[in-house]
């Protein structure tokens, strides 16, 4: 029977972990992760998993020792933020270039300088052309679900491909909220046992992984893993529609909330949409047509969905918990923006690059993006791009 | 399994294959190598532009040019060295340089035989 529980998005993540009960997890602490890889310890030392877990002595061997392990056909979860991404961000590519289905749960956090422990998007957009197909978690609950659904995308034959699983730091992380787990059974039958495409310890029939690729190849070799991340779009999706049948939340790769007539759209990432869908429910209690659209998926960046979810409004405003230090705004006012571009859906786009170093983002704060929203509908046309949220000295 | 095929992705400049190099979806998953040890296809001989003369007059199978060689072409047979694997000799004259008697192995300039 399904339980109601209180825990934090790591103690989720490590409940989801205990009961998938992967052969191999690598891992190196970093705050916010830290409690993930301390509480699924637990379990090890407990006896309640039968995991092989592999305390290595930094984020770059963590990734190194899982993608020799999933190779090897072991099931490989990891799980790290912020700095610890980015020093594995040489192997992030070699797990994807190698099709290793690893389940990274990144408790996101800002990268330094300035040195900030604090949530924000800086680390997986850093990382978000590096090949893994990246979800975005807007509370525990879902953290949960998608630890368990992430196994079940990465290893689908269409697919093999590492997935990150996305959870804001300290807001989701450290906050206890009330979640349903499932059976530690149902968990078992949902993910099913692992049939990896990489088998080095095949044998009958022994591969080698990894060999050098001369110039008349290499081009093939990673077109090849972009038709996997575009078939990963369906794959999340049909995923996400049986993870419903099966338990009764049903998941996509967006999410919109009172999108559909709505004039005034938000789009937004992780946990701020749950402030964003309390600030829409107010305005539309005032008259005005408030929308929002929380982008679940976003590599692969579902751009059709997208477009189609925004054509017909008055404006939209892009948020991003990151921003791109030299680009025209953040990375995804600048995916959406092509997006829309591409498929002809011209409509007045505004930026607000909000939320960096775990600053707070009050209601009030998104009801003022909105009210800007206001007026560039309208207007009918933008009066600047790219906008800061709460930021001192900015106007 | 996921393997898009079973051809291998062999191509080297001396030996491509039959019909010309393969599409996207002819090559394996992520690349594998589905024929263990299929590198001794890759015929790195041609890389030379100098190559080992190896005088069995003067040799004494000591063994320590097959030791020191990289690419494992000293060819042995019968505990004595007997020659070089011309397909993958490079030319580095590591052989050559560890030789411990004179003229068992010396460097002639030109890769060809």
């Amino acid at each position: 029977m399904p339980r109601l529980v209180g825990l934090t998005g790591d103690g989720a993540a490590a409940e989801a972990m205990r009961q998938i009960d992967p052969d191999v997890v690598a891992a190196y602490p970093i705050t916010p992760q830290t409690e993930i890889v301390e509480r699924f310890a637990e379990f090890v030392a407990d006896g309640v998993v039968h995991t092989e877990f592999v305390a290595v002595e930094s984020e770059h061997s963590a990734m190194s020792a899982c993608c020799g392990s999933a190779a090897a056909g072991a099931r490989t979860i990891t799980c790290t933020s912020s700095q610890g991404l980015a020093l594995m961000h040489e192997v992030l590519y070699i797990a994807a270039g190698n099709r290793l289905p690893i389940v990274l749960i990144n408790v996101n956090r800002t990268l330094s300088a300035p040195l900030n422990i604090h949530c924000d998007h800086s680390d997986s957009m850093g990382s978000r052309d590096s090949g893994w197909i990246q979800l975005y978690c807007e509370n525990v609950q879902e953290v949960y679900d998608t630890v368990i659904q992430a196994v079940r995308i990465a290893e689908h034959p269409e697919v093999f491909l590492p997935v990150m699983v996305n959870l804001d730091g300290f807001v989701l992380s450290h906050s206890v909220e009330r979640l349903e787990v499932l059976d530690d059974d149902q968990v078992r039958g949902f993910v099913g046992p692992f049939r990896p495409a990489v088998d080095l310890l095949n044998l009958e029939n022994p591969p080698a992984l990894g060999a050098l690729v001369p110039p008349e190849f290499h081009f093939e070799h990673k077109y090849a893993q972009w038709v996997a991340m575009d078939r990963a779009r369906g794959v999340i999706a049909e995923v996400g529609r049986e993870f419903g049948e099966r338990f009764g939340r049903t998941y996509g790769l967006l999410d919109p909330y009172r999108l559909d007539d709505a004039d005034l759209a938000l789009v937004v990432l992780g946990s701020t949409a749950g402030t964003a869908r309390v600030v829409v429910d107010d305005l539309r209690d005032r008259g005005i047509r408030a929308g929002m659209l929380r982008i679940r998926c976003f590599r692969p960046f579902p751009a059709d969905e997208i477009a189609e979810a925004l054509r017909g409004r008055k404006a939209v405003a892009i948020m991003d918990r990151a921003g791109t230090q030299g680009g025209e705004g953040g990375p995804v006012f600048g995916e959406v923006r092509a997006a829309l571009y591409t498929r002809g859906v011209f409509l007045p786009v505004i930026n607000y690059i909000y939320g960096l170093g775990g600053r707070d983002v009050p209601a009030a704060s998104l009801a003022r993006v909105f009210t800007h929203l206001g007026q560039v509908a309208e207007a009918g046309k933008v009066d600047r791009a790219v906008n800061y949220l709460d930021l001192r000295g900015w106007n | 399994m996921n393997r898009c095929s079973e051809k291998r992705a062999t191509g080297s400049a001396i030996a491509p294959p039959p019909r010309g190099l393969p599409a996207w979806f002819e090559i394996p998953l992520g690349g594998i190598l589905v024929e263990p040890g299929n590198a001794v296809e890759y015929r790195t001989g041609s890389w030379r532009t100098r190559r080992p003369i190896h005088d069995p007059t003067r040799c004494t199978s000591c063994m320590i040019c097959w030791l020191y060689c990289p690419d494992d072409a000293i060819v042995v047979r019968d505990r004595k060295v007997v020659g070089i694997d011309t397909d993958h000799c490079k030319g580095c004259g590591i052989c050559a340089r560890e030789c411990p008697v004179k003229g068992a192995m010396t460097m002639a300039e030109g890769g060809a035989y």
